[in-house]
């Protein structure tokens, strides 16, 4: 909401510098956005004396000026036919941005440069007048500042008004605010109406269908308007706070709209077929012209102002084409109503059409005001147009609004503000503002609050105004007591943050990727049909084609993020991500929200540097930081085994393990398809991994359990078998571990092999085992014989055989 | 024989202890323990020996040799670390083998700082449901249909009754239906909005809290605020309560921290203003009691919230909000 000082000024004087006052409105909840200078625009526009005239070369219409405008003589191109030797004129000098929005540069005009303008009140804003030149009395001195020179001097203030202040979207709303902080009174405008022209009555009559949605509609008749462009000082008003003079009348409507906050509505009276109003609601598949030109459907409930036959207007969005104000409107009727919020923002939404009108009635307007602004409007108009105010007026109230009572409990005020205030205090607060109080008894008032403060229904919305009123700064800051009482923390929250902290120690990067995802994305990781994660959670509103429905996996969003860092030359990258993917589940079910973390890895396994040569990264790499991550968090039970075919959709059959804790699946790890990584325009190997956290959950440990330490010397014993290829290597170690052999600490797997002399199909696994005893030295006697009968047993199982 | 062993050993070791550079170390170790030296020879000589005196002279003659080794390596150290540099040298400016860093995102830290100081006055983390339906996201916060506070926060919708949250606040409502006062929680998390330019982009992070006990006033809020906006910032940052409007909160208040960049002189961050808007809050709205069923009359609370990117920018200097999401490394390894 835009206003100015000046017209503030014409219901409240305002006794504080712009800076005090913007920053007590900001303090009473009317947050200042910016405060500007309404003559910014002028401030490369000089007074300059026009020293001589010259005929233009190449046309008679123009002449080349010389003119002083304070610094050196410039030449100036003008065409208005009243420059004469001598005189004063406002010159705009390059730079200067009118008002119509047009900027002024040097500029050759038929072959001759012109170094600057000689402007009319009209290009200045200043005024009506484009005749010719602005002509200045002689008193000024040329150079001086124009804004100076006429003591033009005006701040525009921006004010960001909350939806729940209506009220604040008037001047006269906002000047009550500031009488209130200045204990100043506020001076309504004129509304005496004089009228004593043939009597309304008869003439015109409203009816009332939908009282509903209608519950006051207020109407006055003009005759004898004359039509034609405002006066220069309303045209002045509107333009400077951002609204669009059009003729008298409308404009007249548009001035009572920003002074009150009442929307008004003048209709060509001639127009309005048997010279009445019929209030109701809109017709199945109804259209209807509105004053922009468009025809619409009205959606369904949608409220109509009607004629004796047809609808004239949309309630309290637009008017319509059909009974528009015109050069030719001799009779007005005025429309000042109060129409239901809920119903004129339905509507307007379902039209997408916004206007001053809708957005103030959406918010609610004064159900009281109707009448005062239809008078100020009447009054207005017969001074702009000399039109003659008919007597009398109509208001049709079918459903009044009630006045609000609220009891206000002075210590309950206090118990909430956590400030003292006494009985009178909050009194006299509250009448600042036109509330008015009644003491119950020592503690309770009965507080009505004024009919444009819809926002009040509460005790807790009146204590608002007791604390914004004397200022929340005067509320002491404190601090709860609280007891010492600790409930169990966030399990997920915990794992999550400490998964994170691992990964960051692996050498990986958090990224935090869109939650939304381009639809395309399950065809890019060539997920069949009937996949949970084709399960999409659609958005119907998007942003962009990019963001059309929600992540059913973190690969997409992390191969994004990794094909915009190999764009920058960034080829090497360990990433991960935590987050959710959203499964839908139609209609209006709640998705299935689950937790993941992803991981990914490209490039080089190092970064590179003189310490040898670059080599790229692969699959063991990540297995690897999977496998610490786990580790790290003590889960037992934890199998890679090959993701079967069948279900190894975007990453590499054959180079994909599935990571199975005791025996349930719970993510991925591998080489990402080719096809997918084309689909992503990644032209390197790139590796992940998946793992749900909300399952990884279930494996981990609750508690942590100290173990004994032995004292005693370890034995180290290895062996060597040879198997066929096909067999994972994790089934060996299993049935090894699984023997459960006394005093074996650890078999590692140190070492693979397969080619010459090893027979084609076949590979060696080299293994050590780690024998030790928590009670004693272990004799070599001892730990052959338990190698030995491990060794035989996985001869057996494996069918192996012993190397040559 | 066994004699000239000891003899050797004690006359080495003599040596050695006297010897004051390296060289003269490798000399003496060849003259002893080297191919040819004294102790190999008679070493060589235990052929000559009967067989049940071998093993007893094998024993000590290797005894000797680790006690000598053992003396050369000693020796080496002390002239080594005494004595002057002998010219050897690595070149400790070359890059060491880096296993590679890792970062946390910029808003997971600036979060977890946020959590960390609300769990030091005594908040539980709680979450909610990303995805949530327009009972909690509105109706339940006081923000019925068709009311313009609709227009505060531009919607993502999934279908009629279900949107991507535009704020924690859902997790208010989801905790306390579950829980009966005392309630202290902070919900970090994402959340949704259509908007998007330099400052706004259609996914963010908040973090918003709820206090709701016997008793709690406007005073707490302020003195709890205050006390977070020291932790995050400084000591010293001032700021200021002024009102302003949400639907769950009444009274409501918009805090303000002097601008960090120009002190409160105005610049282009704070828009000239000198103050920063960097938390909404209010005491909890009496309707949102009554959706879940607490007595109004006996508990009060206090409702808070701030978005954890704005608070990122400020205390990084970020300019452009996007920055966060697009996860260039060369950005993310900043922080």
């Amino acid at each position: 909401m835009k206003v100015t000082l000046s017209w503030l000024n014409e219901y409240v004087p305002i006794e504080m510098g712009v800076d005090d006052l913007s920053d007590a409105l900001t303090m009473i909840g009317l947050e200042v956005e910016s405060i500007t200078d309404r003559f910014e625009y002028m401030k490369n526009v000089k007074v300059g004396r026009v020293i001589d005239i010259q005929p233009h070369p190449a046309t008679d219409r123009l002449k080349i000026c010389v003119v002083d405008a304070g610094k050196g003589l410039l030449r100036i191109i003008c065409g208005a036919p009243n420059v004469k030797k001598g005189m004063l004129a406002p010159i705009a000098l390059p730079g200067t941005l009118f008002p119509d929005g047009t900027n002024l540069d040097k500029s050759i005009i038929r072959g001759v440069l012109s170094e600057g303008m000689i402007c009319s009140e009209k290009e200045l804003g200043l005024g009506l007048d484009q005749s010719g030149a602005m002509i200045l009395g002689s008193s000024h001195r040329t150079g001086e500042n124009l804004a100076n020179a006429l003591e033009l001097s005006d701040t525009i203030l921006e004010i960001s008004v909350t939806p729940n202040r209506p009220d604040c979207l008037s001047l006269l709303g906002i000047a009550r605010e500031i009488a209130g902080i200045q204990k100043t009174t506020l001076r309504y405008p004129d509304t005496r109406i004089a009228d004593k022209f043939n009597d309304l009555s008869g003439m015109s009559s409203v009816r009332i269908e939908a009282a509903d949605y209608c519950p006051r509609y207020s109407a006055r008749v003009l005759s004898d308007v004359k039509m034609g462009p405002s006066p220069f000082w309303l045209q002045d008003r509107l333009i400077s706070v951002g609204s669009r003079p059009i003729n008298n009348i409308v404009d007249v409507t548009n001035y009572v709209l920003m002074e009150t906050g009442q929307p008004l509505h003048a209709f060509d009276f001639d127009k309005l077929s048997e010279n009445r109003i019929v209030v109701r609601t809109a017709m199945k598949g109804e259209t209807f012209t509105t004053l922009d030109q468009k025809e619409r459907i009205m959606p369904p409930d949608a409220l109509m102002i009607c004629d004796g036959q047809k609808p004239v207007a949309l309630a309290g969005i637009m008017g319509g084409l059909n009974s528009e104000i015109t050069e030719t409107t001799s009779r007005v009727f005025i429309e000042s109503a109060y129409f239901d919020p809920v119903s004129i923002r339905r509507t307007s939404k379902a039209l997408g059409l916004s206007t001053e009108a809708s957005y103030r009635f959406e918010r609610g307007v004064d159900p009281s005001g109707t009448v005062s602004a239809l008078d100020r409007a009447a009054v207005l108009m017969s001074g702009v147009s000399s039109g003659k105010i008919l007597k009398g007026y109509i208001d049709e109230t079918p459903k009044a609004i009630p006045q609000k009572k609220v009891i206000l409990s002075v210590s309950k005020t206090k118990r909430l503000l956590g400030s003292d205030y006494s009985q009178d205090d909050i009194s006299k607060l509250l009448s600042s503002i036109e509330f008015k109080s009644l003491k119950l008894d020592q503690d309770r008032i009965e507080v009505v609050s004024p009919m444009f403060r819809v926002d009040i229904d509460r005790p807790e919305d009146l204590m608002e105004e007791v604390a914004r009123l004397s200022g929340y700064q005067r509320i002491p800051t404190t601090f709860p007591s609280m007891p010492a009482g600790i409930r169990k923390s966030n399990n997920m929250v915990e794992v999550r943050n400490r998964i994170k902290t691992v990964m960051v120690g692996l050498g990986f990067l958090e990224v935090i990727n869109y939650s939304f995802i381009h639809e395309s994305s399950q065809d890019r990781l060539m997920l069949p049909d009937n996949d949970p994660r084709r399960k999409k959670v659609p958005i119907l509103n998007p942003l962009s084609e990019e963001q059309t429905c929600m992540r059913t996996s973190l690969v997409p969003g992390l191969l994004g993020t990794l094909q915009r860092n190999l764009y920058q030359q960034i080829r090497t990258l360990r990433l991960f991500e935590a987050g959710k993917i959203y499964i839908g589940q139609g209609g209006d079910r709640l998705p299935v929200e689950k937790e993941m973390l992803t991981v990914l890895r490209t490039g080089a396994r190092f970064n590179p540097s003189w310490h040898g040569k670059e080599t790229p990264c692969d699959f063991y790499d990540l297995k690897g930081v999977v496998e610490s991550l786990l580790e790290s968090q003590h889960v037992m039970g934890v199998v890679f085994t090959r993701m079967p075919k069948e279900i190894c959709y975007y990453t590499r059959p054959g180079y994909t393990a599935q990571i199975r804790i005791k025996d349930v699946p719970v993510g991925l790890a591998g080489e990402v398809h080719p096809e997918v990584l084309k689909a992503f325009d990644v032209r390197q190997p790139v590796f992940i991994a998946e793992l749900c956290l909300d399952d990884l959950m279930l494996h981990l440990p609750d508690t942590k359990q100290s173990v004994p330490i032995s004292r005693y010397p370890a034995v180290l014993r290895d062996f060597t078998i040879i198997v066929d290829k096909e067999i994972e290597a994790w089934n060996i170690l299993h049935c090894a571990n699984d023997a459960q052999e006394e005093f074996v600490e650890n078999i590692q797997l140190f070492d693979v092999f397969y080619g010459k002399p090893i027979p084609a199909g076949k590979k060696s696994i080299s293994f050590r085992i780690t024998y030790r005893s928590m009670n004693k030295t272990l004799e070599d006697k001892e730990v052959n014989q338990i190698h030995q009968r491990i060794s035989n047993l996985l001869l057996k199982s494996f069918n192996a055989s012993l190397p040559e | 024989m066994e004699k000239s062993l000891e003899q050797i050993q004690y006359q080495a070791l003599e040596e050695l202890e006297k010897a004051s550079d390296v060289e003269s170390i490798r000399a003496l170790t060849t003259r002893y323990l080297g191919r040819k030296g004294e102790l190999t020879k008679l070493l060589r000589e235990i052929s000559g020996l009967l067989p049940d005196e071998r093993a007893s002279f094998g024993k000590k003659a290797n005894a000797a040799k680790r006690i000598l080794d053992h003396a050369v390596n000693e020796a080496l150290t002390r002239v080594q670390s005494a004595a002057a540099p002998t010219g050897e040298w690595i070149d400790v400016s070359l890059p060491g083998r880096h296993s590679g860093v890792g970062v946390l995102h910029p808003i997971t830290q600036i979060t977890q700082q946020i959590c960390d100081i609300f769990q030091k006055m005594g908040f539980d983390i709680a979450e909610g449901p990303e995805v949530e339906s327009d009972y909690y996201n509105f109706e339940a916060l006081n923000i019925p249909k068709n009311h313009p506070a609709r227009d505060m926060q531009d919607t993502f919708y999934v279908s009629e009754n279900v949107v991507l949250r535009t704020h924690t606040s859902p997790v208010q409502i989801r905790t306390m239906e579950r829980q009966s006062p005392p309630v202290r929680i902070i919900a970090p998390g994402k959340v949704f909005r259509c908007d998007s330019d330099l400052t706004h982009t259609p996914m963010f992070h908040q973090v918003e809290g709820l206090l709701v006990d016997e008793n709690i006033s406007f005073g707490d809020l302020k003195g709890m605020l205050t006390a977070f906006v020291h932790q995050m910032f400084d000591e010293g940052t001032s700021l200021r309560f002024r009102p302003s409007f949400f639907p769950f909160t009444e009274p409501s208040a918009e805090v303000d921290i002097l601008c960090v960049i120009c002190r409160g002189k105005g610049c282009r961050v704070c828009s000239q203003t000198g103050w920063l808007e960097v938390l909404g809050s209010g005491m909890v709205h009496p309707a949102l009691f009554e959706k879940v069923g607490y007595d109004s009359e006996r508990y009060t609370g206090f409702a808070f919230g701030m978005g954890v990117e704005r608070i990122a920018m400020l205390k990084y200097g970020i300019d452009d909000i996007r920055k966060f999401f697009e996860n260039d490394a060369r950005f993310l390894m900043r922080f």
